[in-house]
């Protein structure tokens, strides 16, 4: 049976006169990623904090794995976790002490074997004892998701988990949170990227002026809108040259002929694997 | 699955322990919150010291228990600036999200404060002595002292949180925290209230530092202590009291 692990239907919420949330609903099911995604001032933040009980919702229905957020407040926080948008972690303690604060707040057993495992599965050994201070906003971002991991929270809320890092930091954070679900944590995401959202989302809602615009999986969005044509690959100029002769011989008329160049990205992330290679061959 | 437990004292402790714990990472903040009214003190006594005119009492007698109650808002800044930190820099939040108790944040805060305040009034006490400071009070006068400045010390400590709750940043924190530099120099702490104009001296008669000062003062220099003691701890549990109110009420209200 397919578990609901976060059911939001009717969710409405203001402040003051400006209605942020008009009519919010969704499902998220157990071991899913589900994104939301929208731009800056959409709202997402508040729904992060409605669902991780930090802020009461005017109206609606929201439950965290069956607990509602409204009058099982403890038990939603016993079962999920937040990494908030802004890392949340204190500056003048090291990795290893922040870790060790919230295995202790959450009265984990065999604490300093737990801050190990997370230490080393976050690549931050090395500088588990060093001030936070000292850290790059990488480091800071994977031990500020450590921090919320301590005690194997069934659900995992991250808002927006990747702003700020750069792309091998963002491609590490992906691989991170599909290693996540793999182990069956529900992870809910919202993101202002949207390649990110099609990479790592089971689903993906857009929050738009207060609503939900659509919501399904990344192939489901993709088909509601009509198709913007047909792309043939093919390796080089030259054989696509050939190709639209051909076409055009049997009366298919081809509209234009492009060179696809790698992105930026592309290059970027080339270009430091090749370092990285060299480096390690010396 | 069973309902997470929660344990206030259990909480508090730990937050308690990370309180500390920050401190003792940034302990230049103590230093100088012992340093400032270590220098007032020397200054008073040795440069107002021949001119002031404090009956038969040695000036730097006199003026003791007010540097204490100037140290303990010098040391008492630094609980602000660390809860309006916690509370603006998204920690709070996560605190919030975990099944902890509600309210376990700021009583670490508060006793992390009492525990700072408490070593800035012991330096200041034993520096006392070396610029001359010579008590004459007995061990019971002395066990009241400390009783009433560990009361003091919570309600100083409680208006820290308070004032770091209510400030939008750290740096603003510190600055509503001033009239507690001020009021020690207002109240019988380093002029006998008799000696000021009268719109100055109704006020030193009437905010609770003079009483406070008046009593540790006759304690510890075995003086007539009449009923300033008993109006001192009013104050400062009338000051507990309302200080722990208005911080819950405020934490609730700022977070939701």
């Amino acid at each position: 049976m397919i578990k609901k692990m976060i059911e939001v239907s009717g969710l409405k919420k203001s402040f003051k006169t400006n209605h942020v949330l008009k009519d919010v609903s969704f499902t998220v099911h157990k071991g899913n990623i589900f994104a939301l995604l929208g731009s800056n001032g959409a709202g997402k933040t508040t729904v992060v904090k409605i669902l991780s009980t930090l802020l009461k919702p005017d109206s609606g229905n929201v439950s965290i794995g069956g607990f509602d957020v409204v009058c099982q407040g403890d038990y939603v926080r016993g079962c999920s976790s937040l990494t908030g948008q802004f890392v949340a972690v204190d500056e003048v303690l090291t990795g290893r002490e922040n870790l060790y604060l919230i295995g202790q707040l959450k009265r984990l057993t065999d604490v300093k074997s737990k801050v190990d495992e997370w230490l080393s599965f976050f690549d931050l050994e090395d500088a588990a004892d060093r001030k936070v201070s000292t850290y790059s906003g990488g480091m800071r971002r994977r031990l500020d998701i450590a921090m919320s991991l301590m005690g194997n929270p069934q659900v995992l809320f991250l808002d927006e988990p990747t702003t700020g890092l750069d792309p091998q930091n963002r491609i590490a954070m992906w691989d991170l949170v599909k290693s996540l679900v793999a182990e069956g944590t529900t992870v809910f995401l919202t993101t202002q990227y949207l390649e990110e959202a099609e990479y790592l989302a089971d689903n993906i809602a857009i929050l738009h002026g207060g609503k939900i615009l659509a919501e399904g999986t990344p192939q489901y969005l993709k088909e509601i809108i009509p198709q913007r044509g047909a792309q043939l690959n093919f390796q080089n100029e030259r054989k696509a040259v050939e190709a639209m002769k051909l076409l055009n011989d049997k009366g298919i008329t081809v509209d234009s002929i492009e060179k696809k160049l790698p992105s930026i990205e592309e290059v970027f992330l080339t270009l430091i694997d090749e370092k990285k290679e060299d480096s390690n061959h010396e | 699955m069973n309902k997470p437990k929660t344990s206030i004292f259990f909480d508090s402790w730990i937050m308690f322990k990370r309180c500390l714990l920050i401190s003792l990472r940034n302990p230049e903040a103590l230093l100088m919150a012992t340093i400032t009214p270590f220098f007032l003190m020397f200054l008073f006594g040795t440069v107002f010291g021949n001119i002031a005119d404090v009956g038969d009492l040695n000036y730097i007698d006199f003026i003791v228990p007010g540097i204490i109650m100037q140290s303990l808002g010098q040391a008492s800044q630094h609980s602000a600036i660390n809860v309006a930190t916690d509370m603006t820099k998204g920690i709070i939040d996560r605190f919030r999200s975990m099944s902890i108790s509600k309210y376990a944040v700021l009583i670490g805060h508060t006793g992390a404060g009492g525990v700072r305040n408490t070593i800035s009034t012991t330096v200041i006490i034993g520096s006392a002595f070396i610029l001359g400071f010579r008590p004459q009070g007995g061990f019971v006068d002395w066990l009241i002292v400390v009783g009433l400045l560990m009361l003091v010390n919570i309600a100083i400590s409680l208006i820290a949180v308070l004032c770091g709750l209510i400030s939008k940043t750290p740096e603003g924190s510190s600055g509503l925290m001033f009239p507690l530099f001020i009021l020690p120099f207002l109240s019988s702490g380093f002029a006998p209230t008799d000696t000021m104009s009268s719109g100055i001296r109704w006020f030193a008669e009437i905010q609770p530092m003079t009483p406070i000062i008046n009593s540790i003062r006759a304690l510890m220099l075995d003086l007539p202590l009449g009923n300033s003691l008993w109006i001192a701890l009013a104050w400062s549990v009338g000051i507990i009291i309302v200080a722990f109110t208005a911080s819950t009420q405020v934490y609730n209200r700022k977070l939701s």
